[in-house]
């Protein structure tokens, strides 16, 4: 016997005795089991917000096992991409279920994102030393959208493909190589067969991949800095004597079970729109793409689905092709730079001054009122509204080194805010 | 073994991690090539992209019809004496963005006031030249959702961009240019050929 593995002493059941055999092979095993769950301490005073992160995953796994059903029957072909949809949802036994869960899966994903960010906004999660969690996650934002965007040709109905030909089009704002970046993002002269074929390998393999990976990257990076908190407060200040932090708990097993209330909640009202709303009135499956795709017709109204309205209609508030792109890209990229922008000397909301609340209410409301009028016809009086709220969008972000720096601040306390229940 | 043999050659170790880390990189940078060349426009897709030909001697005076050339629409309009001489009026050229057509694309022959080798045809590709959706005849004046002082032309429902009966772009709206004319020929009074214009003029 190989001296390096030491005979376990012996265990009194046989999973037991499986389990240190594995780990006497495997010691990391059981450290990995340790940092991750039952011996990463997370602050005990996680609220309502603290949902999402982890639905985030759920949806995820949702949306890998959801779409593997789906590649099993469908063809990512311009001839028969459109038909095999239809097979799916008709012939298919189950598959109009394992489809509704994958298209309901996209919009549920930005939601839950969406509110993932926003409880970042609030509880200034972005900032020291978070700034490494915050920028994987937007990279993992970045992905998602591009996830979504190419799982939205693969139907090959008209809005699929209008909305591709205007979001690969966007590329060609770019001055001089533009024209020639978009015909080889497009692999032909127009959205064609090759470039449905070529979206479809980047939606089912490069992209997961990518998204798997940064989300691991996500993770690491947040248990090596331990999680924020609603006071914002650095929790591994003040530690009990056996070294972990007073207002810590192990994320298993007392998140786990918390996370699981979110999770039945969650199900419940995904289940909700998966059986009786699917296609939500139009928002989560755009009407206009119940018809195949026609490269001699644009559909009356296109807008794209309502996640990516906000930055749509930044783009068409403005009356210059480049300029509005630039916009739209500034619109996302700015994100990134938050850890950075933001100079307040507290992270939560609810030790700063009226400033920061305001702005950060005044951009809430922006971000929506810009996704309900990306959604709406480009009337002069709509565009004139999105100019508005595009404006106070980009205020919150080029004021913010200012406002935070001279906002008035309430002192933190030491330990968290926390009622037993 | 003498303490000369154990010193680290710095100079030498620099050199070889340049040297490596510099091969290692223009390998990479050359296996990448044929991948991103892979996404290029095949020799199949190149060669789909040959010349139609276009009945035209049907079309009613007033209205178009639309003819699939390389997967993109060509819009062919047949234009009334009223729409030609439109395009002329000051309502029309002073509101316009490149009036000239001088930063637009368009084969030489169909550089004029009217865009066009026959004043009566107007040949151009339906792509807007914003984002590329399909833009919409709008040929009567004073539509009721353009205004009053709408000319005629052609509207963009993605982005509200607007062209007029000759495909120039309107002022203040988010396309830059005017609509793009392929190459095109007459092959006899009632045939149009588009995508090719060898011994054009006809």
């Amino acid at each position: 016997m190989s001296a390096s593995i030491q005979n376990p002493p012996a265990a009194k059941t046989r999973s037991g005795a499986l389990m240190e055999w594995v780990h006497a092979r495997a010691p990391r095993l059981r450290r990995f089991t340790k940092e991750h769950l039952t011996e990463y301490y997370a602050p005990k005073n996680f609220n309502f917000w603290y949902y999402f992160g982890s639905l985030a995953m759920l949806v995820l796994v949702l949306q890998i096992v959801t779409g593997i059903f789906l590649t099993m029957n469908y063809k990512p072909s311009a001839t028969e991409a459109f038909a095999s949809v239809e097979y799916i949802m008709r012939d298919v036994d189950w598959g109009w279920l394992i489809r509704y869960m994958h298209s309901t899966g996209a919009s549920a994903f930005f939601i839950v994102v969406y509110l993932h960010m926003f409880r970042g906004l609030l509880y200034g999660s972005h900032k020291n030393p978070r700034e490494l969690v915050w920028i994987f996650g937007m990279l993992i934002y970045l992905c998602l959208m591009a996830e979504a965007f190419m799982g939205y040709l693969l139907p090959w109905g008209n809005m699929s493909y209008w909305g591709a030909q205007v979001i690969v089009s966007l590329f060609g704002a770019i001055p001089g190589i533009g024209e020639a970046l978009v015909e080889w993002i497009r692999g032909d002269y127009y959205i064609s067969d090759i470039t449905l074929n070529r979206f479809f390998a980047l939606h089912v393999i490069a992209l997961p991949i990518a998204l798997l990976g940064l989300v691991v990257a996500h993770l690491l990076a947040l248990h090596e800095v331990g999680s924020n908190n609603p006071d914002g407060i650095d929790i591994k200040k003040v530690k009990g004597p056996d070294g972990h932090p007073v207002d810590g708990i192990p994320f298993h097993p007392y998140y786990t079970v918390k996370d699981l209330v979110g999770v039945v909640v969650f199900a419940a009202l995904f289940a909700s729109v998966v059986f009786f709303a699917p296609e939500m009135g139009g928002y989560f499956l755009e009407h206009a793409n119940f018809e195949v795709a026609d490269p001699l017709k644009t559909p009356e109204h296109i807008a794209p689905v309502w996640y990516f309205t906000p930055f749509y209609a930044i783009l068409r508030a403005v009356p210059n092709k480049l300029l509005g792109v630039a916009l739209m890209g500034l619109a996302v990229v700015s994100f990134f730079f938050l850890p950075w922008l933001d100079r307040s000397k507290v992270r939560s909301v609810r030790y700063r001054g009226w400033l920061y609340k305001g702005f950060l209410t005044a951009f809430a409301i922006s971000f929506i009122a810009l996704g309900y009028l990306g959604l709406m016809p480009a009337t002069p009086a709509y565009t004139n509204a999105a100019r508005i709220f595009a404006v106070i969008y980009f205020l919150f972000f080029f004021l913010m080194p200012w406002y935070t720096r001279i906002d008035q601040t309430k002192p933190v306390p030491d330990r968290v805010t926390y009622h037993a229940h | 073994m003498s303490s000369d043999a154990e010193a680290i050659d710095g100079g030498r170790r620099h050199f070889l991690l340049v040297a490596t880390t510099v091969t290692g990189l223009a390998g990479a940078a050359l296996t990448a090539v044929p991948f991103l060349a892979s996404w290029k426009p095949s020799a199949r897709a190149q060669a789909l992209g040959a010349p139609v030909d276009a009945d035209i001697s049907k079309i009613e005076a007033g209205s178009f019809i639309k003819v699939n050339w390389r997967g993109q629409a060509v819009y062919i309009v047949r234009r009334t004496p009223e729409m030609i001489a439109k395009l002329k009026t000051p309502e029309v050229t002073g509101n316009l963005r490149d009036p000239e057509s001088n930063e637009s694309e368009q084969p030489a022959y169909a550089k004029n006031d009217v865009r066009a080798l026959k004043p009566e045809f107007l040949v151009l590709l339906g792509v807007c030249t914003h984002l590329g959706c399909a833009p919409m005849g709008r040929f009567q004046p004073q539509d009721a959702e353009l205004g009053a002082t709408w000319p005629g032309g052609f509207y963009c429902p993605c982005h509200g961009s607007k062209f007029d009966l000759a495909g120039r772009v309107f002022k203040d709206v988010p396309a830059p240019l005017n609509l793009r004319i392929p190459p095109y020929r007459f092959l006899n009074d009632g045939v149009v050929q588009i995508g090719a214009d060898t011994g054009a003029a006809a």
